[in-house]
């Protein structure tokens, strides 16, 4: 058994998620290989050379990886496929994209978003918005994984000394090309990888109110978060979603302001260690999931809890 | 330019599922079922091309039992121009419903094929992009902004990050997200008129199309509930549980 594990980083090196992953490759008990792909990317792969339990790192770097298109990153993890018999990836935008193109150029289906690794072909992943989990067997001789990195501790970055061998980069696939990024630029944590997430709902009413939901972020050095409803409604850019169909979180702490609790938001925050919710409804369904609920006014709650912490 | 558009019929959003008591699958008797959202504005998305006169004609297509029909009628109601219906008894994996899209793709020489992201049901997140791999086209996912020019279209999609905008020459597959569009209401003319819409049926066997099993269904079961906590009753409650019971600040 060979695991090949698509690592998610920054040029420079892992993200979180990347490690999260590595643990759920583990398990598995095989051997395990890191494929970094991007245009400058060595500093990743040599962080990917020290993680424990890695024996081997493929670097790909061209222009053709520049901007994650899936159509070549795809086709260069089919080319360096064969000998794998797991194909694995932490949930991402990048690897929801490119898997499952993977998955079907090699005939295989697919697991997405597993939250254990019951033995080398069986897992478990949640459907219905995490309201049921399934338990699933793959019968593909390559199975093709994204994990759930909320789910399962990070590896230890350290202590491994796996040699880094560069591979060449796809030919451009010719069919599709990046014409620009809007991205989000933050002081704060990245939600994904917070240890505290502070999170407003359509309660918080505007884009120059979720100031107050800030203060406290940066009071508690948390990331700031967000409902669907706050989103649409452009208080918040996209990327600050939780939920089902956003990010998943699972920090230390989340706490919950003006956000009322619908199945799809839970989806993303449930699993949290401590919740927190501030809702001036009692009856809200958040407080279901709440550890600390406070029936309140946001705007009475948020500038007086800044204050005292 | 053609345009296939996907119908899922699932669960409608607004309702809790429940596990069997055999954990053998989830219970869907007597539950309501809808379009699944993401496919209501990939639906929504196809007709506003029409409407801008880009797209000449917009099929909607749906893989799954002939119950599948309904929901594919409240498409034809909401504006397609027409249906097929893929149909199949067993839950059908995405890989298999990728593969009868492929084939439909081709008889019908669609142009642009529009997705939603995922289903609220088995959560995948798969199709859109395996229907790109098997037809080796570009795809453009989590689109939040879709601007056809000419021979290609323009994608803006939601990453991680924020969001990034790729060009994909036509044909392409897309597949939505939550902010693409606010996808109407079927008016009552409109449903009364759907009914007199062409909905065609076909099966795997006629497109050809072998459905092979990859993933199975051991046992589903309802997650470990959370247990229920305690209110506070003020701010200083709240400072001193989280410093002193939760140890988290
Ligand atoms: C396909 C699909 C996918 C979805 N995916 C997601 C997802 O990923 N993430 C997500 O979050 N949602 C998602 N949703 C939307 C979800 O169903 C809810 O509509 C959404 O989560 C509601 O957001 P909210 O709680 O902020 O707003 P509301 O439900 O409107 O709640 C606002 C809350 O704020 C409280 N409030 C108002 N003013 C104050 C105040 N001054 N002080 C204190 N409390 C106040 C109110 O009592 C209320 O409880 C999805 C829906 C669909 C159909």
């Amino acid at each position: 058994m060979a695991t090949l594990l698509i690592a998610e980083h920054n040029g420079q090196e892992l993200a979180p998620a990347t490690l999260s992953a590595l643990t759920a490759a583990q398990q598995l008990g095989s051997d395990i290989t890191i494929l970094v792909a991007g245009n400058d990317a060595q500093a990743a792969a040599d962080h990917a050379a020290q993680c424990e339990g890695v024996s081997r790192v493929l670097l790909a770097q061209g222009d053709s990886l520049a901007h994650d298109l899936a159509e070549n990153l795809s086709e260069l993890i089919v080319s360096h496929a064969s000998g794998f018999s797991h194909i694995m990836a932490p949930s991402s935008s990048v690897s929801k994209d490119t898997m499952p193109r993977v998955a079907a150029l090699l005939d295989v289906g697919q697991l997405s978003d597993i939250i254990e690794v019951v033995n080398d072909s069986q897992f478990k992943r949640p459907i219905y918005a995490g309201n049921a989990i399934a338990t699933v067997t793959s019968s593909d001789a390559t199975k093709i994984i994204t994990v759930r990195a909320a789910a399962f501790d990070k590896a230890a970055a350290s202590g491994g000394s796996a040699t880094v061998e560069s591979i060449d980069a796809p030919a451009d696939a010719g069919v599709s090309s990046w014409v620009s990024d809007e991205l989000t630029k933050s002081e704060r944590p990245e939600l994904t990888a917070a240890e505290r997430i502070v999170s407003g709902g359509r309660g918080v009413g505007s884009s120059e109110n979720f100031a107050l939901l800030e203060a406290l972020a940066d009071k508690l050095g948390a990331a700031v978060g967000a409902s669907r409803a706050a989103v649409d409604s452009g208080f918040v850019p996209n990327d600050m979603q939780v939920g089902q169909t956003g990010k998943i979180v699972a920090p230390d702490l989340y706490m919950a302001f003006g956000i009322s609790g619908a199945i799809q938001h839970l989806a993303g925050m449930k699993d949290s260690k401590v919740i927190v919710a501030v809702n001036k409804d009692e009856e809200a369904p958040i407080f279901q999931v709440a550890d600390y609920g406070l029936v309140g006014d946001l705007f009475d709650v948020l500038p007086e809890l800044t204050e005292k912490l | 330019m053609k345009i296939l558009v996907g119908v899922k019929r699932v669960i409608d959003y607004n309702v809790k599922v429940r596990v069997k008591a055999d954990n053998s699958d989830v219970d869907l008797s007597n539950t309501k079922m809808a379009i699944n959202p993401f496919c209501e504005i990939a639906v929504e998305e196809a007709i506003r091309l029409k409407e801008a006169g880009i797209a000449s004609e917009v099929i909607a297509v749906s893989v799954g039992t002939s119950a599948c029909q309904e929901q594919l009628r409240t498409a034809l109601a909401l504006g397609a121009d027409r249906a097929i219906l893929v149909e199949s008894d067993a839950a059908v994996e995405p890989l298999n419903v990728a593969k009868a899209f492929a084939k439909v793709m081709e008889q019908e020489q669609a142009d642009l094929v529009i997705l939603g992201k995922q289903s609220i049901d088995s959560d995948n997140n798969q199709v859109g992009q395996m229907l790109a791999a098997l037809t080796k086209r570009p795809q453009g996912t989590f689109a939040s902004k879709v601007d056809v020019e000419g021979q290609s279209v323009a994608v803006t999609r939601e990453i991680d990050g924020g969001l990034r905008t790729v060009k994909l020459a036509l044909p392409a597959i897309v597949t939505t997200d939550l902010r693409l569009n606010e996808p109407r209401f079927a008016k009552l003319p409109d449903i009364m008129k759907a009914k007199r819409k062409p909905l065609d049926t076909t099966s795997f066997a006629d497109l050809g199309v072998k459905a092979k099993q990859h993933i199975q269904l051991d046992k589903v079961e309802a997650p470990a509930a959370r247990q229920g906590g305690v209110k506070v009753a003020s701010v200083d409650e709240l400072i001193q549980k989280l410093k002193d019971e939760a140890k988290v600040i």
